[in-house]
């Protein structure tokens, strides 16, 4: 046995929170490490003791084993709870904290090794008999003799990197013929993401479904599995959706892969909570993938339909407890599905987004939990993978767990930056998910591409009149204006205009406020379309209709809506903003005679407001002769070192797209950076 | 204190009556508004073109959102220039009222550039010079959008130039007594116009349409030959590099508005609001003041049911009741402000001269404002009444109105008759606001009672020359004078000569007394900071 009573948690977000939620429960000290970019992150503040490793790359702080080692020496830390990516898999850091004498909350360094080697796993698995994917897990890398394994196995097939995950340095190749070109892709992705351009082949199951199985072992070599969970439902091999248990799983089958998983795990002498994942065919056989040596993101789902606490078993069995489960002991009640909200925006291709949180309103009810890293007032930062909450809903049957969770997400609020809300209640609602039948082409099958959702007349028509009403309110009260006289003319009708940001368009509002005695009314005029927006019996109509809105919030000039099904930001533009009040805006001309010391840039240079474009030599004095507009320079009509006139053009600029520019709280991420925090999926 | 006990039946046939007679009235006058946006909205296809606001729109930019408007001299020029009341547009080419902008309350004065390209029309000057004495009485900034043609060389008069001089005086004024003059310059501001930037204490200049010339290209090559064009005569941006007589440029309309608006929000005005006292509304709902009174003035009814729809919870302290009882004196509170009412239940007699003349000095020894609610057909005539002194305490009564140190504001809502329309803070008397319903007459009395006067003294004539009265003739001189006297008292005619700042629905009456209420007594709360020669521009 090995008494601990403090757990680092080398992780962040809601996985930390989550883990230093049962630590406590336990009675367990948690020591969290945080970056200066999460330095007001609720894992932070709910921890015990807390430890800054570094500004926010991940590189140079959770991704730092040194850093984190060091941390836990300075927290006198006797555990240590990796959580899921960064480091949870890797086998030298597992095997350091075991060197700086850390319980490592997890298994062995070997198995992790062994398993973090799709190849080397592979073959072990197919050594015991565990039913695998027919495919080529060989040393020998010459992409000659892939391509010939690859005609051996038969098309289509799937490159995949040997120590990868989450999708990267992976290609479906249909046919020989783009063969080389997809090997050279996956390697290449494979070096950058893993350091390791080892390739294995396998068969492509086409539309099979993801079903995994959550085992778990105890130094006495008792080793059990909790049952499956069903992840089919994955864009571009991240998971989206995770239920427990697979709508298609019968008990025979449950018992068969069961037992396979099992043997899995014991074949590398396994310890504690890991995942065993399979491709499930339409004929029922079923093929070995790999097997994640971590706590899985999608846990929950087990939780909820075992009663059991992951994270606590996951405590217990790494201080040497046994299980104290039998396979019989576990029961299945009922069914759990899963949903991951993440800050990105699936109109921008899923694009990650960052910026303040403005608002977090995470739902409750009857059977739902929410794991949730995050709080109002906070940033999301670009540094960190996007998922933001897991919102899990549990019910007796299938059906009433879905209706439950789409209910949740409905009352799920999340202003700030764009998230994946509406295309997850869309993703829930969709027939063939609620049949069961969802595989894992689902998402690619009927949501790709995503059909654009151009904001509607009657959105705009609504989110005008809450600023129009919010900027009122404000108003008269600072201009100590009668409740009665707001909203009202002798002319019969107040006007008012406003100009809405799509995000795709400018959109001009004309707004009517008039009064008939018992309510007043707006009408708003968009181009042809017309929408009167009441407030009757205290519950807002647009078009006599009752709108169903959960929140909103008006920040400066963003206004963010939340109905039942969508989520929306809407900024309104202020006319000239962009521009300031400038004149010249793009041409910049020689602001005094004197000499042009200096010409800074040439025609094609992107400049951003505040660029330096000239010097100009007046009266003894150097003058900077700064952008006032972003854009790109098209034309440089002035020579250095020559005399210059007052109005003399010096330089022009072509200013960016107005649209472009007043993304304020939404910069995306660079396009490209991939999800660091290793957010696991097949 | 116990609200006031109305007599007044709503399920009523006279209500009915009474409602369908007012609102058609008040339908009248809004078809006339609309007459006026339609006309303006002709020229939509031009503004278009130009990349402009419409007039309307440029005020509804302007405007902060949901903030209170009470537009004034709505039906200005109302059957001045055009006499056929099918066709006449009120309006006199400006939309002029009281509103907010970033907050602060203003005084808004738009070109109508869609009439007459904003040319200056019979009323036109009147309405600009009523505009900068309101500005100058209630310490308001004064926004003016402008786009306009200039005078109207069709309708040229000496007069008419000589007395828009005041115009260009009163600028001066407002900038010398410390009211901020702000102008957008959205259109052409040609000749006399081009003083109006001038005589301004902040110009926003619109890039492309805004100008300001003394003459333009057409005007220039006639008087001197030089071939020019108007953007270097007088663009704006011009004018922002080369005269500096535009401080801001704007891209177009919409932004120069919004210029406008900084501009206002960074004046650091002073609000003088008060946090109105918590007050309820009316007991009986303002919305039955068409329904309780009659359109007619000469169907009498109580002052006080009018004064109940007006005051919070229609709570009415009667100051006398029992003493020259048709003169109705009133002690209320409008959105809780207290004023002081004097309304009328009949001509007025001395004793009601008298007792309005205490309750006025009264008003004035507390600094209440007094709200007068006009509906009387003068000063009681006969000879008991001559002989009780009835010009003395009638010239009394004038001289207390006159010269009330307290906002007065004034509404006509039926009859105001001779020498009566000036007992109760008619045109002439110096009211902050007067405004009129649309049933309203005005004159020196009613048409009917002209006729009948003339018909006496022809009668009278004839008796004493013994001749017999031919009556056809006295029936036709009868019609004539009645139609004539009736013609020129109805509250449009008068309204349109500019006879009141404003015709309004008598439902808003008490939203336009509030507003106006609180206008005064911020102005009266406001210091401004004066110079001797308003603020010379660089």
């Amino acid at each position: 046995m090995t008494e601990f009573n403090s757990i680092l948690v080398a992780n962040r977000g809601e996985i930390a929170l989550r883990i230093m939620r049962t630590a406590r429960a336990m009675g367990l000290k948690s020591i969290a490490v945080y970056t200066e970019a999460d330095a007001a992150s609720p894992h932070v503040a709910f921890a015990d003791r807390a430890i800054c490793i570094g500004s926010g790359p991940v590189a140079d702080s959770y991704l730092d084993a040194t850093k984190v080692l060091a941390a836990a020496k300075e927290a006198g830390a006797e555990a240590l709870h990796p959580g899921y990516g960064f480091l949870s898999e890797n086998a030298d850091f597992a095997q350091a904290c075991q060197d700086a004498g850390l319980v490592f909350i997890g298994p062995s360094a070997e198995a992790i090794a062994l398993m973090g080697n799709k190849a080397a796993a592979k073959r072990r698995m197919i050594a015991a008999a565990v039913p695998c994917v027919p495919g080529y897990e060989g040393a020998d890398q010459s992409p000659a003799l892939l391509q010939q394994e690859a005609a051996k196995i038969g098309y289509p097939v799937m490159i995949k990197a040997a120590a990868g995950g989450g999708g990267r340095g992976m290609r479906l190749v249909d046919a020989p013929a783009g063969f080389a070109a997809a090997l050279d892709l996956a390697k290449s992705e494979a070096l950058a993401a893993f350091g390791s351009d080892e390739m294995i082949l396998e068969k492509a199951v086409l539309r099979p479904r993801h079903v995994e199985f959550q085992i778990f072992a105890d130094a006495m070599g008792q080793c059990i599995h909790l049952g499956e969970r069903d992840c089919s439902v994955q864009r571009r091999h991240q998971k989206v959706v995770e239920e427990a248990p697979c709508p298609v799983m019968t008990p025979e089958l449950r018992a068969e892969m069961g037992a396979a998983a099992v043997e899995a795990a014991r074949a590398i002498s396994y310890l504690g909570a890991g995942t065993v994942e399979f491709l499930l065919d339409e004929s029922g056989a079923f093929y070995f993938l790999e097997m994640n040596t971590r706590l899985h993101v999608e846990h929950p789902v087990t939780e909820m339909i075992t009663g059991l606490d992951l994270v606590a078993l996951q405590i217990r069995t790494a201080k040497g407890e046994l299980l104290g489960l039998e396979q019989q002991d576990v029961v299945l009640n009922g069914h759990a599905i899963e949903v991951r909200l993440y800050a990105e925006d699936p109109a921008q291709d899923f694009l990650p987004q960052s910026g303040h949180i403005s608002r977090w309103q995470p739902p409750n009810g009857t059977g739902i939990r929410v794991d949730a890293g995050i709080s109002a007032g906070q940033e999301v930062s670009a540094f960190y993978d996007p998922m933001l909450a897991k919102v899990i809903a549990h019910g007796t049957s299938r059906a009433e767990a879905l209706e439950r969770l789409i209910a949740a997400l409905g009352d799920t609020t999340l202003f700030g930056p764009r998230c994946n809300r509406d295309f997850l209640i869309e993703v829930l609602s969709h027939p063939a998910f609620a049949s069961g039948a969802a595989t894992t082409s689902f998402i690619a099958d009927h949501f790709e591409p995503l059909p654009p959702k151009p904001v509607s007349t009657a959105d705009l028509a609504l989110a005008a009149c809450l600023i129009y009403r919010a900027e009122q309110a404000d108003l008269a009260a600072q201009a100590q204006v009668p409740a009665e006289l707001l909203g009202w003319s002798s002319q019969g009708q107040l006007q008012a205009r406003m100009v809405l940001d799509t995000g795709s368009e400018a959109a001009v509002l004309q707004l009517r406020q008039s009064q008939d005695g018992t309510h007043d009314s707006i009408t708003v005029l968009i181009g042809e379309a017309q929408h009167h927006v009441t407030v009757q019996d205290l519950s807002l109509r647009l078009d006599g209709e009752r709108v169903d809105l959960r929140q909103h919030l008006l920040v400066d000039d963003t206004l963010f809506m939340a109905t039942g099904t969508r989520m929306l930001r809407l900024t309104r533009l202020r006319p000239g903003a962009r521009q300031g009040v400038a004149a010249g805006g793009g041409e910049v001309r020689a602001p005094m005679h004197g000499n042009l010391l200096e010409l800074c840039v040439t025609p094609g240079d992107a400049v951003e407001v505040g660029s330096r474009l000239a010097v100009l030599e007046a009266m003894k004095m150097q003058h900077e002769i700064l952008a006032e507009v972003a854009g790109t320079v098209c034309e440089v009509a002035a020579v250095a070192a020559s005399q210059v006139k007052a109005g003399d053009l010096l330089v022009l600029i072509t200013a960016q797209d107005r649209s472009g520019q007043d993304s304020s709280t939404d910069t995306p991420a660079p396009n490209g950076t991939p999800a660091t925090d290793g957010t696991p999926a097949t | 204190m116990k609200a006031f006990q109305s007599r007044i039946n709503t399920a009523s046939d006279s209500f009915a009556q009474n409602r369908a007679d007012m609102l058609a009235q008040v339908a009248r006058m809004r078809s006339l508004e609309a007459r006026a946006a339609a006309k303006s909205e002709e020229r939509r296809p031009v503004f278009d073109k130009r990349g402009q606001l419409s007039p309307r729109e440029r005020l509804a930019a302007l405007l902060d959102p949901g903030m209170p408007f009470v537009e004034l001299y709505n039906m200005a020029s109302y059957l001045v220039d055009d006499p056929d009341p099918e066709t006449s547009i009120p309006g006199a080419s400006i939309i002029l009222g009281l509103g907010y902008v970033s907050g602060v309350r203003v005084l808004v004065f738009v070109d109508d550039s869609g009439i007459n390209a904003g040319a200056m029309m019979g009323k036109s000057v009147d309405k600009a010079l009523g505009a900068i004495e309101i500005a100058l009485k209630q310490k308001l900034p004064f926004i003016h959008l402008v786009e306009s043609a200039g005078a109207d060389l069709m309708r040229y008069t000496v007069e008419l130039w000589a007395h828009g001089g005041g115009l260009f005086a009163g600028l001066a004024r407002l900038s010398a007594a410390g009211n901020p003059v702000i102008t957008v310059l959205h259109g052409a501001s040609t000749a006399g116009g081009a003083y109006q930037p001038g005589l301004s204490d902040y110009v926003v200049g619109v890039k492309g349409n805004g100008m300001a010339m003394l003459a333009g290209a057409a005007l220039v090559q006639a008087a001197t030959g030089e071939i020019a064009k108007d953007a270097d005569l007088g663009g704006a941006e011009m004018h922002a590099e080369v005269t500096g007589l535009v401080e801001y440029l704007a891209e177009d309309d919409a932004h120069g508005l919004e210029i406008a608006r900084e501009v206002v929000a960074g004046l650091g005005w002073q609000h003088c609001a008060t946090i109105p006292a918590d007050y309820s509304a009316p007991k009986y709902p303002t919305e039955e003041l068409a329904g309780a009174i009659p359109a007619d003035y000469r169907k009498p009814y109580d002052m006080r049911e009018l004064a109940a729809r007006l005051v919070d919870g229609s709570i009415l302290r009667d100051f006398k009741p029992g003493y020259g009882p048709a003169m109705v004196c009133l002690q209320a509170h409008i959105m809780g402000q207290p004023v002081g009412i004097l309304g009328n239940n009949g001509p007025i007699d001395p004793d009601g001269a008298t007792k309005a003349t205490h309750f006025l000095q009264l008003m004035d020894q507390a600094g209440t404002p007094v709200i007068f609610l006009g509906n009387t057909t003068g000063y009681m005539v006969g000879t008991a009444y001559e002989r009780a002194g009835m010009i003395k305490h009638g010239s009394k009564m004038i001289q207390a109105v006159t010269n009330l140190r307290v906002p007065k504001i004034s509404l006509y809502t039926g009859a105001s008759f001779g020498a009566g329309n000036y007992g109760m803070c008619g045109h002439a008397f110096g009211a902050d606001f007067l405004f009129t319903w649309p049933n309203a007459m005005t004159g020196v009395m009613g048409g009917e009672q002209a006729a009948l006067t003339m018909e006496q003294v022809a009668r009278r004539t004839a008796a004493r020359k013994g001749i017999a009265v031919d009556e056809a003739r006295l029936a036709k001189q009868r019609a004539g004078i009645t139609a004539h006297f009736d013609s020129q008292s109805d509250a449009f005619f008068t309204s349109g000569r500019m006879l009141d700042m404003g015709m309004i629905d008598p439902r808003d009456s008490r939203a336009v007394i509030g507003f106006c209420l609180s206008t005064c007594m911020e102005a009266r709360r406001r210091t401004l900071n004066p110079n001797a020669f308003g603020v010379g521009r660089a």
